[in-house]
């Protein structure tokens, strides 16, 4: 690594070295007025369609557009009805946006629709993604916008007998602003009778020709999952048939939060979002925060979180290989590797104070120096580690009866991968090289050296593999973060940073007001939206924020990895046994926060 | 002594000391496992938690005794007592010393063949009796896991019958004076070892219970004493089979210097040792796998190993 990190922020995104031709393409074909470009803060591309249009332009640009954009990344909508400021939005009261990916090459393109109140319907694009089925089905549940053609436009995190849309802007944030809450019998009853699953209403039969179909509830109270969430199982026999994941159990309404939060005092729960990755989560949304602002954040603090985000890593995916071993019923592992976790935990905490929720990073940088010595507890960690995990394989990956259990299991590959939305070790399994830190390198990750560890047949056994090389990886970057810790501020000298550097505070009064407002009300982001992405421990995590150069943020978008991996399980399910789900249930590595927010 | 307070004392002894074992392998189990997975387990009651299994015996008594609605109420209430009974009529033919066994059967193996298939109607019943679909599973698994592995745990000990003659566990063990029978029924010792595994259903056979999977399988409903009557009962399921093994292939109770009642003891721990070994280290196959493995590989090498065993003890002429 060099002695000094260059200047690694993303360069702003076009749609390529042939610029805005992707635009102009869809402007002939579609006619001069059907594409609206935005400018947006962080140059993200950005255009506005017409509702008819939906179907046709996502289509093209799926199948036939240059470069293709194959993975639909994330589905949401904004409801636009309370902006004050709508520099380069056009009217509208709710915004659908679809983000869409094209992985070789990297690009993305951002396409938004904007509708009126009394027409919220948008023709469904399930049939040209599967994976849209969810989003749509999230985006029905907490705005309220139909989505025609949908097969079962349901509510998907919020109870079936909830009233209103919570990500509206009128329905309340608080408990205070809504009435007091009771649960008398007979609505308790009501609740209960809600729950029941009934087959029909997904279009299942009780019955085939030669088999009477047993529906097993996995959940929401399972050892196997890992967290409440409920799998709902048609089965014959021991076979699977079908699986309705039902979510929601987790929701925390975070994204609600964050639209009543300062944009300094929602990093916590950003935390608790992918809850194995703690700090990891912070960055993401930060680095949206500081695109916005324009801070540029001094070496030492992208070194810094490099190093922390890795370290998370390697915890998260050790609780995650304990939990795999235990799922196929290995009962060892789990000790072992929780007794690593710890020492890795040890070092977080002389670092930043807490375990699993440190709320470290900070707008602008960290929230303070690391410790004197934490350069021998990370050595000390980078010389034990090694050979464990050495150990680990011969007692895990070599064991025959677990590859015998794990091996053809739950396999897909890339395309279907990237036709669901898979990314992280998922999709590195099917043999796709492919790992944000390199594609578009943030935080200073091009500085470093580490490769990208892939597998090639998708199932449960390839995750496993990728997964635990990706640890060695974490391994090396952290070395070097060790040996090339650049000196300087851990945090920027930017007037937005929060809490702002201190040194000059009590010598002159402009920097007294800006500090006072700052750590007051908290610090005042420009308007305009700003979006930011991380290689997390699962898979990609975004943030897209929309600021209205307010103390709190307009809106709030946590796009996260575990969402679209939960909702491929059935697609890969089928056709294997009850053993199998909970392998494969195992192999994914999802966390509950992190599909519910 | 009159034979019959003889006899009555025995049983009382054999009893006595069987539950107490049972008791103590609860505390043996968790504290070894402990130690194999670097953490301290049950230490606080007694020394080194060695009393364990009082609190344990205490607390099962004192809980309640819930018997969920829908259930087959008799059938629910009878399960767990087979279990234990089963395997406590078995332990009688069990030789424990030159003569001494509660029951002196000429059919020793028959019986305890009869007594362990048994045994499984109390899991297959629990999970029918507690109108749960994880207890259906699990008692599903059982009776299917069973159908396999009681045809080849009989035929494995078929070739220990040829060559001693007998059916008698006393006649076996003396016939084991010059050589264990670990040595010329190595397969068949291999493929007992399998079946009394399958029979325990201990990992990496709990197939029945996979608590990653089932909940707890066919106990899932079941607590107070009535789940520790399961509990109870797989202890005494362990000690039983390794009782077993150590009386058809490791010589019973001979050896030399210390009392037989010693020797068979410590050999009987060994093997109770060594199932806990296995639970710590081994992941647990799929349901279907297993069964494939029973019918397609292991039956057929019994079968072969039955026939070169009969085909030998034919040409030596016996």
């Amino acid at each position: 690594m060099n002695a000094r990190i260059e200047e690694t922020d993303p360069p702003p995104r076009d749609f390529g070295r042939n610029g805005g031709s992707l635009i102009n393409h869809l402007k002939e074909r579609f006619g001069p007025d059907a594409v609206t470009e935005q400018s947006t803060r962080d140059e993200f591309p950005t255009v506005w369609i017409q509702r008819a249009e939906v179907p046709a332009i996502l289509r093209y640009l799926k199948h036939k557009a240059r470069p293709r954009f194959p993975m639909l990344y994330d589905l949401t909508a904004i409801d636009e009805r309370s902006r004050a400021n709508r520099e380069s939005v056009p009217a509208g009261d709710f915004t659908v946006v679809y983000h869409l990916m094209s992985l070789e090459p990297f690009r993305e393109i951002r396409i938004k629709v904007r509708l009126a109140e009394n027409g919220l319907s948008i023709p469904s694009i399930t049939r040209l993604w599967p994976t849209a089925s969810w989003y749509e089905r999230e985006v029905w549940d907490m705005f309220g916008i139909r989505f025609d053609g949908h097969p079962h436009l349901r509510r998907l995190l919020m109870p079936t007998t909830w009233k209103g849309h919570p990500l509206r802007k009128d329905h309340p944030a608080r408990a205070t602003e809504s009435g007091r809450f009771s649960m008398p019998t007979e609505r308790h009853i009501e609740e209960e009778e809600a729950l029941r699953f009934k087959p029909e209403e997904w279009g299942m039969e009780r019955q085939s020709d030669e088999a009477d179909f047993m529906f097993l509830n996995i959940g929401p109270q399972h050892p196997g999952t890992h967290g409440v969430i409920r799998l709902v199982l048609q089965l014959d026999g021991e076979e699977i048939v079908d699986i309705v994941p039902e979510i929601g159990f987790h929701h925390r309404g975070a994204e609600k939060m964050g639209e009543r939060q300062s944009w300094h005092t929602y990093i916590p729960y950003t935390d608790r979002i992918d809850y194995l990755g703690g700090v990891m989560n912070n960055l993401p949304y930060l680095m949206a925060v500081e695109k916005l602002a324009g801070i540029i954040v001094p070496d030492r603090a992208k070194v810094i979180r490099v190093m922390l985000c890795e370290l998370f890593r390697i915890s998260s995916h050790l609780v995650w290989y304990g939990t795999y071993a235990q799922d196929v019923g290995q009962m060892s592992p789990v000790f072992y590797m929780f007794n690593d976790r710890e020492r890795v935990l040890g070092i977080i905490e002389a670092v930043c104070g807490a375990r699993m929720h440190p709320n470290w990073f900070r707008i602008g940088g960290v929230a303070a120096d690391l410790p004197d010595g934490w350069d021998r507890l990370v050595n000390d960690f980078l010389s034990y580690f090694p050979p464990k995990l050495d150990e680990y394989d011969s007692m895990v990956m070599a064991n025959s009866l677990l590859k015998a259990r794990t091996r053809g299991i739950g396999a897909y590959n890339t395309e279907e991968a990237i036709e669901w939305g898979v990314t992280g070790a998922g999709l590195r399994a099917t043999g796709m090289e492919w790992d944000l830190r390199k594609q578009r390198p943030y935080s200073g990750y091009d500085q470093f050296e580490f490769d990208i560890p892939i597998a090639h047949n998708g199932d449960c056994y390839d995750r496993a593999l990728v997964r635990i090389e990706e640890m060695r990886q974490s391994l090396r970057i952290i070395r070097q973060c060790v040996d090339n810790m650049p000196g300087g501020p851990f945090k920027s000298d930017h007037p937005l940073t929060t809490p702002p550097l201190k040194d000059r505070t009590m010598h002159d009064i402009e920097t007294l007001i800006t500090h006072f407002l700052n750590v007051s009300w908290g610090p005042v982001i420009p308007a305009g939206e700003g979006t930011g992405c991380i290689e997390g421990t699962k898979g990609l995590y975004s943030y897209y924020l929309t600021s209205e150069k307010n103390t709190i943020p307009y809106r709030v978008r946590i796009r996260t990895a575990s969402f679209p991996h939960m909702q491929i399980v059935p697609f890969i399910s089928r056709g294997h046994t009850v053993p199998d789900l909970l392998a494969i249930i195992g192999a994914t590595d999802f966390v509950l926060a992190d599909i519910d927010r | 002594m009159n034979p019959t307070i003889q006899t009555l004392l025995l049983i009382q002894g054999v009893l006595v000391g069987l539950l107490t074992l049972a008791g103590l392998l609860v505390w043996v189990e968790r504290r070894l496992l402990a130690l194999w997975q670097d953490r301290l387990g049950p230490n606080r009651c007694g020394p080194g938690g060695i009393l364990i299994f009082v609190a344990d015996g205490i607390k099962m008594f004192t809980k309640e005794d819930w018997i969920p609605p829908g259930s087959d109420k008799p059938v629910f209430v009878m399960a767990p007592a087979i279990i234990v009974v089963t395997a406590l009529i078995a332990f009688t033919i069990i030789p424990l010393a030159p003569g001494v066994s509660i029951l002196d059967l000429n059919i020793g193996i028959l019986f305890f063949l009869a007594l362990s298939s048994m045994g499984i109607y109390s899991t297959v019943l629990g999970g029918w009796a507690s109108n749960n679909k994880y207890s259906l599973l699990g008692g599903l698994r059982m009776s299917a896991q069973m159908f396999s592995y009681e045809v080849f745990m009989g035929l494995s000990l078929m070739g220990v019958v040829i060559l001693s003659g007998s059916l008698n566990l006393h006649d076996i063990v003396k016939a084991q004076s010059g050589m264990w029978f670990v040595v010329p029924q190595f397969l068949g010792f291999l493929i007992f070892l399998f079946a009394g595994l399958a029979e325990t259903h201990r990992l990496p056979f709990d197939m029945p219970e996979a608590e990653s999977e089932l909940i707890a399988g066919y106990h899932t409903e079941y607590s107070s004493m009535k789940f520790g009557m399961f509990f109870v009962g797989e202890y005494v399921g362990v000690t039983l089979i390794s009782a077993i093994i150590v009386t058809l292939f490791f010589g019973g109770w001979q050896g030399p210097l210390l009392p037989p009642v010693v020797w068979f003891f410590l050999k009987t721990m060994c093997f109770i040792l060594f199932f806990i070994l296995l639970r710590a280290a081994i992941p647990r196959p799929r349901f279907d796998q297993l069964l494939a493995w029973g019918w397609k590989f292991v039956l057929p090498v019994a079968l072969l190993n039955l026939i070169a065993t009969g085909a030998i003890a034919l040409a030596r002429g016996n």
